[in-house]
C-alpha cells in the first residue's frame, strides 16, 4: 500500500499564532436520523462520546464527534481506523436509511494555536468569532476567503479547521498571510 | 447587508454563507404540464417591492435549503423558516400584517 501523507506535508507556520499541519486524521462523514438510538450506539461505539447537540463537538481520547447539521455528523478517529469505523458502522446500521463514508483522505486538518486565534480566522469568514458568538466546544461551518471550511476552538488558544483537500496549501499560504506578526487588532483576545 | 438565521442550524448567516433562489412556494410543473404552465412556472415571478418570500440555502454552512420572508425595498427580514411547508406559517404572517398595514396579504 502507498504510504499516506498529508496535503501539507507537515507545514508550519511562526507568526502572530502557529498554523501547522495537524496531520493524518481519520474522519467518516455520518448520515442518518441524528435521533435515533441505534444511530447514537455506534457514534458510542465509534468514539465513546454522547451524541453532540446542535453546532457542537464533543472530544475524548478515543475520537471527537461534531455536528455538522441536523442529519449530519462528522466522526474523528485515527487515520488507521477510519476504514475498520465505517465497516462497523456499515454492519449495525444495515438496512437503515443512513450514509458513511471515509472522507479522511479528502480533508485537511489545520491547528492554530495563540492568543489570537479567533482574530485570525476573523479576517476572511463572515462569522461571529466572539467567544459569545463561537463558544468553546462550537464548531462552525462557513467559508474563508472563497473556501468552504469547518472550525472550532477547543481551547481559549487552540483552534482546529478543516478544509477541503484540494485547497489545503492555499488555505495555509492564506492562515500564513494572515497570521503575520503584528497584523492582528488584538480585540478578540481570550480573557 | 443582509443577514438570515438559518432554522436549520440556528446560525445567523451573513447573505455571503448563503445562496439565493429566488421564489418560493411554486408548485412544480412537470413533464406533462400544459405549455401556459409550464412557462408561468420558469418566468412568471412575483417580483413584487415589498413583502417577499425567498427560498434560500445555507449553502457554506449546513447545507440545509429553508425559507425566508423580508422587505425587498428596505431589506427587512420578517422571519425565518423550515423548508417542509407549502405556504408560510400562519404566525409569520400575522407578524407581516402587523408591520405591513398595506400588505395584500400572502398570495398563492
Ligand atoms: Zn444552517
Amino acid at each position: 500500500m502507498s504510504e499516506a501523507v498529508t496535503a501539507l506535508r507537515g507545514a508550519n507556520f511562526d507568526g502572530a499564532v502557529t498554523v501547522s499541519d495537524a496531520g493524518l486524521r481519520g474522519m467518516i462523514t455520518l448520515r442518518g436520523d441524528l435521533g435515533d438510538e441505534k444511530l447514537a450506539a455506534v457514534v458510542k461505539a465509534a468514539v465513546r462520546l454522547g451524541m453532540p447537540k446542535p453546532r457542537g463537538v464533543k472530544e475524548g481520547a478515543k475520537g471527537a464527534v461534531a455536528w455538522m447539521s441536523p442529519d449530519e455528523l462528522l466522526l474523528m478517529v485515527d487515520y488507521d481506523k477510519a476504514d475498520a469505523v465505517v465497516s462497523g458502522i456499515d454492519k449495525a446500521l444495515k438496512g437503515d436509511h443512513f450514509l458513511a463514508v471515509n472522507v479522511s483522505d479528502a480533508r485537511v486538518v489545520l491547528r492554530l494555536e495563540g492568543q489570537g486565534v479567533r482574530e485570525v480566522i476573523a479576517k476572511g469568514a463572515p462569522a461571529d468569532l466572539s467567544p459569545e458568538g463561537l463558544p468553546i466546544g462550537e464548531i462552525r461551518r462557513t467559508r474563508l476567503g472563497q473556501v468552504a471550511v469547518a472550525f472550532w476552538l477547543s481551547d481559549a488558544e487552540i483552534l482546529h479547521l478543516i478544509c477541503f483537500r484540494s485547497v489545503g496549501a492555499h488555505v495555509f499560504n492564506w492562515l500564513s498571510n494572515a497570521a503575520q506578526a503584528g497584523s492582528l487588532p488584538g480585540f478578540l483576545r481570550p480573557d | 447587508m443582509l443577514i438570515l438565521t438559518c432554522p436549520y442550524c440556528g446560525i445567523n448567516a451573513d447573505e455571503t454563507d448563503l445562496h439565493g433562489d429566488g421564489e418560493a412556494h411554486i408548485p412544480r410543473q412537470g413533464a406533462g404540464a400544459a405549455e401556459d404552465d409550464f412557462e408561468a412556472y420558469l418566468f412568471h415571478k412575483k417580483n413584487p417591492r415589498g413583502v417577499h418570500f425567498e427560498r434560500w440555502r445555507h449553502v457554506f454552512g449546513c447545507g440545509k435549503w429553508f425559507h425566508a420572508a423580508r422587505d425587498t425595498m428596505t431589506l427587512e427580514v420578517f422571519g425565518t423558516y423550515k423548508a417542509q411547508t407549502f405556504e408560510p406559517p400562519k404566525a409569520l404572517i400575522n407578524k407581516i400584517k402587523k408591520k405591513r398595514l398595506d400588505w395584500e396579504g400572502y398570495m398563492k
